[in-house]
């Protein structure tokens, strides 16, 4: 039997489950904020075209508008200018095999909770190799913080006078993954792949300058890491194919066995 | 006196919300006149620029020496009533359900005499009283007569509040409670005795100065809104709409730019998605509600403010694009007065000159203290004025602009 048809049956078969790894686009959801002088992602925005009305009698339809950094959503190298020049650096240019990989689950959540400025080190990655083996390449190491359960916006934002306070990658934990263990991506559950005051990071925002500047990718605003195993989810995460784009809102899904 | 029409400002929810109805409307071309000065508060009549005489009411020609020439001109307000009657009949559908209502006829100091809406604290004739141009329900100007002192309690005079939007004992929203401008409104609103203030903030996640302290305010109900949300405003028309008795429309973007000096169309597109689509959202939204109480007893829907800009008369080069969205907003904001008129709902179009605040940073004093902006805006709904021109800096722009609109384009380009 091809690996295809064995698939099938074991999807079928319901040995497979499928977990959605996505945030709903909608207006109330937060959107990432930078300084008011400088330029705006929009967030999401839903108008209604018709609603089997005299717009338009039988039938029903929206015009949303986004930023490609919107909801839950993929970043490209070409996002940060440290992969602006790379080769297939772009939504639209990106080997398609590259949008399905297996994950490795990082919990960091009891970190996070009591720590909203939680940084991921490359001794906790070394612990967690040892408990569940090396990272192998080209896989997602998604940080699970169990942030998107916090449902209230000020609360997932976590604003206060000196920014936004959320867990990410430290400087050498990135680095580790890029240079040592050949990732496919770095994925959070947060607004960005980077802490909340990566900002203060030498670089600044450690996770866009090295996983971009090597080609490689970043998923954020994740939900539903809490339901993935430490390792042997696959992840299914194709962006948009927008030309030149620099990352896309997308489905997020994670096949897991069950059973 | 005044007061005890206010003991219960609670309607009756088994009665039948009466339907809004308006005071005669027509008017000719030269009687525009009395209205176009009226909007603006002032109190202006036709005078002969040949033999001087003041003439009312209007006319295409001198009564006395048959010139043409008869510039609008500001006159004194002062004048002696000679006599006074209480109406009790009415066969015209807005006075007959608003009797019995007061007239008299005034002799102005400059001359003419008139009849005039006569405030109930005027005494009888003869007496002094001061004469005002102001607008009625239905957008025209009319003469008013009011006592010769103020009084604290004037404004809640039964008629004259027919010719005001004032905010004591009104529901009042303020749609963005985050700026400098927003956070004196809402104090000053409730200074003026609004029963309650809805406040709306955007990007909730964002907390800003001042949040603390309008939520002390006891008037004060925080309400989640971002007028770029079709969603947001649709709900929260839906949820209080009804209720709105005076709606602020204060929420701007605004960044100094002008066409070369800023990339791209990001900057205007948020421009224009608060400042005019933002007014269209909130126009399509809790307009409809607004019209429906235009007549809702003492405390009925009565105006819309828009913060427009000064800049909408004419393009400020250096906040270009802020500038083009201000005009498109405006013009809009005369859109929306014409569907809130059969309502007698008044919308109140505010053209400040530079406001003291972080995106007009660069500009030089004078700059409008919000405070003073907010104490205009109250002062504004209170005497019926339908067009502001808060500050030294819009009352010079709008003289300019009056005398010679090429003129003021050419100035502020150079």
């Amino acid at each position: 039997m091809s690996a295809l048809a064995s698939f099938v049956q074991a999807f079928s078969a319901g040995k497979i489950r499928v977990v959605d790894l996505t945030q709903t686009l909608s207006p109330e959801f937060p959107h990432i904020s930078l300084p008011p002088e400088m330029g705006q992602a929009w967030p999401f925005r839903i108008e209604e075209v018709s609603r089997y009305d005299e717009r338009g009698p039988a039938w029903y339809w929206n015009n949303f508008s986004c930023g490609e950094h919107t909801g839950t959503h993929f970043d490209a190298p070409i996002h940060w200018i440290s992969g602006r020049d790379l080769p297939q650096n772009a939504t639209d240019s990106i080997p398609p095999e590259r949008f399905i990989g297996p994950a490795c689950v990082v919990d960091c959540s009891r970190e996070s909770a009591s720590d909203p400025d939680f940084l991921l080190t490359k001794k906790k990655l070394l612990a967690w190799e040892k408990q569940h083996g090396r990272i192998p390449p080209r896989a997602w190491v998604l940080m699970r913080t169990d942030w998107s359960k916090r449902a209230d916006p000020v609360a997932y934002q976590n604003y206060d006078e000196t920014g936004q306070h959320t867990p990410g990658p430290d400087v050498d934990a990135v680095k580790f993954l890029v240079e040592e263990r050949d990732l496919l991506g770095f994925g959070t559950e947060s607004i960005g792949t980077d802490a909340g005051q990566a900002q203060h990071l030498r670089p600044p925002y450690p996770c866009h300058y090295f996983m971009h500047g090597a080609g490689r990718y970043g998923l954020q605003c994740l939900a539903n890491l809490d339901q993935l195993p430490p390792t042997g989810a696959v992840v299914i995460a194709a962006p948009l194919k927008i030309r030149n784009g620099s990352g896309s809102p997308l489905r997020v899904l994670a096949l897991i066995s069950s059973g | 006196m005044s007061d005890s029409v206010f003991r219960s400002t609670r309607k009756n929810p088994i009665l039948r919300t009466r339907l809004p109805t308006l005071p005669p409307a027509a008017r000719s071309r030269v009687a525009l006149g009395l209205t176009a000065a009226a909007a603006l508060g002032r109190f202006e009549l036709q005078q002969c620029r040949d033999c001087g005489t003041v003439q009312y009411p209007p006319r295409e020609a001198c009564g006395k020496c048959l010139s043409v020439r008869l510039p609008w001109t500001r006159q004194d307000d002062d004048g002696e009533l000679l006599a006074a009657t209480v109406l009790h009949h009415s066969n015209d559908l807005f006075f007959r359900e608003r009797l019995p209502w007061r007239l008299g006829l005034v002799k102005l100091a400059c001359g003419p005499t008139v009849v005039a809406h006569l405030h109930a604290e005027v005494p009888p004739a003869p007496a002094k009283l001061r004469v005002a141009a102001r607008l009625d329900r239905a957008g025209q100007a009319v003469l008013v007569g009011l006592p010769d002192k103020e009084n604290v309690n004037m404004a809640e005079d039964r008629q004259l509040r027919e010719f005001a939007c004032d905010p004591k004992h009104r529901k009042v929203l303020v749609t963005d409670g985050k700026s400098g401008v927003g956070q004196a409104l809402v104090k000053a609103l409730a200074a003026a005795g609004a029963e309650l203030v809805w406040v709306g903030y955007a990007e909730p996640w964002k907390r800003f100065p001042g949040f603390d302290e309008l939520q002390k305010l006891p008037q004060v109900t925080l309400v989640p809104l971002d007028v770029t949300d079709s969603k947001n405003v649709r709900e929260l028309a839906a949820e209080i709409g009804a209720k709105v008795d005076i709606l602020v429309s204060n929420a701007e973007f605004h960044r100094a730019h002008g066409i070369g000096n800023r990339q791209g169309v990001e900057t205007a597109r948020a421009e224009m998605d608060v400042n005019y689509f933002g007014l269209l959202r909130l126009a399509q939204e809790f307009g409809p509600a607004m019209r429906a109480r235009g007549a809702d007893g003492l405390a009925s829907a009565v105006a819309w403010v828009n913060l427009l800009s000064v800049y909408a008369l004419a393009n400020f080069p250096p906040h270009g694009t802020f500038s083009a969205s201000k005009a498109a907003a405006q013009s809009l904001a005369q859109c929306l007065r014409a569907e809130m008129r059969p309502a007698g709902v008044r919308v109140v179009n505010v053209f400040p000159g530079p406001i003291d605040d972080e995106w007009s940073q660069l500009l030089p004093p004078p700059k409008l203290a919000p405070g003073a902006l907010a104490a205009a805006i109250v002062s504004a709904l209170r005497e019926g004025v339908e067009d502001l021109y808060p500050g030294d800096v819009a009352q010079e722009w709008l003289e300019r602009w009056r005398d010679n609109p090429k003129a003021l384009e050419r100035e502020l380009s150079s």
